[in-house]
């Protein structure tokens, strides 16, 4: 036969709790437990709460550019939840469910949009947000190649949007957490636009998810909406990885529902009715519809966790704004772990010219 | 004591590296069973395993954007750029990322990362592989950049990078990979980056340079006949100003030497501090004998380029003759 088929397979899709509230019992059932379930939820509702508060501290001029997590929190507060304390996570900047759940202070997060670096020194295994589009895969596969290394058995899971997947470190990563064997767990929070770019321009073959394929890898599509789901693709790429060394590419299909950034207006490029539409397969409106159809959760309940966020989130808020201000010695003295003669005169002098870095700093 | 190359003083301190510290491990492009395109890995695949020794795909930024993480994750990684040429796809994971990652961290992450590269022009080699990039990476705050101009520095030196808590771009000078050998202590020793060497002491002039043009720099010097101080930088950041601020005070005339183009070279930021800390020693102009600001030609012209031991003799003479 001249012409053969080299190669063919198929991309599954997971799903257990549809946005119509359908849940798949048979993948679905004992997943999770119930009082997990609860405190994801509880979870979720005080991360909704905190981007909330983060909006309105941009609007009113308490904080700088910030952007809204609104819609994409299963996907990162799922893949924390199915990983170990001893996993890296490697995060772009709308991961903060996830990045709560593993630990580290909101406080954090805020001074980081604050423009405070010290917003970046989180005492867990999760490395700082990642400004630059697509570069932390690469980071994500080389601290996965150190614990593989050590043989200490820990993995890294790496978060990432549609639009990274057009950058070429994002290529490189998958090469070489495919061909070196690397225990990585790639997550594309495919959320439908990169700033005003839709994920057409970025990719267009029917998913994102073949990508991984290309590289040889496991990839499957999960609804990123679903927790349930997202629990279960993480889980089953971690123990890929802890066992056999192998990567797996998750596409998580969501949605930003708030603009990418404070600095942007959503409806310069995109219609409400989309928006509207995803609205309706919130992952935390869909969670409490679960968990109230089980007995598992009330009105009084949610009544009395929104009390509580707002005072949690309030104690938070206080503390980023309370903090001491860095001082200008901050800004030389984390350049090295020694610094070098020219960088000394000028954090001594906070002086350039050269007749002002005097011994005792007299001068021009 | 044996008599090695440089290259082969690479191999030794990346081998004793190797052996004192499991943290270490190279990584890089045809740098296992071929033992790297110069062989500055040559026997090392065999001696530490495919572990210690990896072949990447060949990919610069994923090299250097994978090395960051190693790092960050507690190895002391040893990536090979194949040549300065082709630092380039890796120049963002460098500047945005491993230059960063201390400060922008408070130090929470650290990147204790060495990134060889051979550097420079002279070996009759394609497109691309023959260019001086130093003042890029120096101009970039957070990285140092380090590169030797003997075999004796060079293993030495590279010790020092691989033990130094943040990231270096190490620049090996391939003109001068074979081109002498010198003695090179069997034991292990360090020498210190940030500090300048004087190559030669003199008191009549200040001669300041780098990586293979020390070659180019002593021929000269000795073809004038004159009391020539010769600085080699060693470091190129954080450099020596010390050093040099001294022998300059010493002589009051000064010469800056460097493969690469002039304009917002190396050169220009030593003139710039030779006149802020030497103003009233001077007795002539500082001058510079560098790469013109021009491409790098085929190799047809590259020695009309680099700055050789006749240019630079003429600077000498007419900076003497101020």
């Amino acid at each position: 036969m001249p012409v053969d088929c080299a190669f063919q397979t198929t991309i599954e899709r997971v799903s257990i709790l549809d946005e119509h509230g359908v849940f798949d019992e048979s993948l679905g059932e004992g997943l999770i437990p119930d009082a997990d379930v609860v405190k994801l939820y509880r979870h979720m509702t005080m991360c909704r709460h905190f981007d909330q508060i983060a909006f309105k501290l941009q609007r009113s001029g308490r904080m700088g550019t910030y952007p809204e997590n609104r819609g994409q929190e299963a996907t990162s507060l799922g893949a924390a939840y199915a990983l170990e304390d001893s996993d890296w996570l490697v995060t772009c900047y709308r991961e903060n469910a996830g990045l709560f759940w593993r630990g580290v202070d909101p406080e954090k997060i805020l001074l980081h949009w604050m423009g405070d670096e010290r917003g970046n020194n989180i005492p867990v295994k999760a490395t700082p947000l990642a400004i630059p589009i697509g570069t932390q895969m690469l980071h994500a596969a080389g601290l996965a190649w150190a614990s593989k290394y050590r043989g200490d058995g820990g993995i890294a899971c790496t978060f990432f949007g549609d639009g990274a997947t057009s950058e070429g470190d994002f290529h490189e990563a998958m090469n070489f957490s495919a061909n070196l064997d690397l225990p990585v767990v790639f997550v594309c929070q495919n959320n439908s636009w990169a700033i005003s770019v839709p994920t057409r321009i970025q990719c267009s073959a029917p998913t994102i998810a073949q990508r991984g394929l290309a590289y040889g890898m496991h990839s499957v599509q999960v609804d990123g909406n679903d927790i349930f789901a997202m629990v279960k693709v993480v889980r089953d790429a971690a123990e890929r990885a802890r066992r056999d060394n192998r990567p797996t590419f998750i596409e998580a299909v969501t949605y930003r529902l708030g603009d990418h950034t404070t600095a942007d207006d959503a409806r310069r490029y995109r219609d409400e009715a989309e928006v509207e539409a995803w609205v309706g397969r919130d992952p935390m409106i869909r969670l409490r519809n679960w968990l109230e159809h089980r007995d598992l959760w009330d009105e009084s309940q949610e009544h009395a966790q929104q009390l509580e966020n707002e005072a949690t989130v309030s104690a938070i808020v206080k503390r980023a704004e309370g903090i001491e201000p860095p001082t200008t010695d901050d800004i030389f003295k984390w350049m090295y772990a020694d610094i070098p003669a020219s960088i000394d005169a000028q954090r001594r002098t906070l002086r350039t010219s050269s007749l002002g870095q005097g011994i005792d700093g007299s001068g021009s | 004591m044996a008599q090695l190359t440089l290259v082969q003083a690479i191999n030794l301190a990346l081998a004793q590296e190797l052996e004192k510290d499991d943290r270490v491990l190279l990584l890089g492009e045809d740098i296992g069973a071929n033992g790297g395109v110069f062989r500055a890995t040559e026997g090392l695949h065999e001696r530490f395993g495919g572990d210690r020794v990896v072949d990447t795909p060949l990919a610069e930024s994923g090299i250097i954007g994978t090395a960051i993480g190693l790092a960050m994750g507690g190895l002391r990684p040893v990536p090979e750029i194949q040549f300065e040429g082709f630092l380039g796809p890796a120049y963002d994971q460098i500047c945005t990322h491993a230059a960063r990652i201390r400060s922008r961290t408070r130090a929470g992450l650290t990147v204790p990362l060495t990134i060889r590269v051979p550097v420079g022009g002279g070996i009759h080699a394609p497109e691309l592989h023959s260019d001086s990039p130093e003042a890029i990476y120096s101009h970039n705050p957070g990285m140092k950049v380090v590169m030797p101009s003997s075999p004796y520095d060079a293993k030495g030196l590279l010790i020092s990078a691989i033990r130094d808590p943040d990231p270096v771009i190490f620049f090996e000078p391939k003109r001068i990979y074979r081109a002498f050998r010198e003695e090179v202590p069997e034991e292990e020793y360090t020498i210190p980056i940030g500090k300048a060497r004087v190559a030669r002491e003199g008191n009549d002039m200040t001669m300041v340079s780098w990586g293979a043009t020390l070659v180019q720099c002593m021929n000269a010097i000795e073809a004038s006949g004159q009391d020539i101080e010769l600085i080699d930088l060693r470091t190129i950041n954080p450099f020596d100003m010390e050093t040099v601020a001294k022998s300059v005070q010493k002589t009051g005339r000064a010469i800056i030497v460097h493969e690469a183009p002039m304009t917002c070279g190396i050169g220009a930021e030593l003139s710039a501090r030779i006149m802020e800390q030497c103003f009233l020693h001077l007795e002539a102009p500082v001058q510079r004998v560098t790469g013109f600001d021009t491409l790098m030609p085929y190799y047809k012209l590259e020695l009309e380029y680099l700055p050789d031991a006749e240019r630079i003799g003429k600077a000498i003479a007419e900076t003497a003759a101020y």
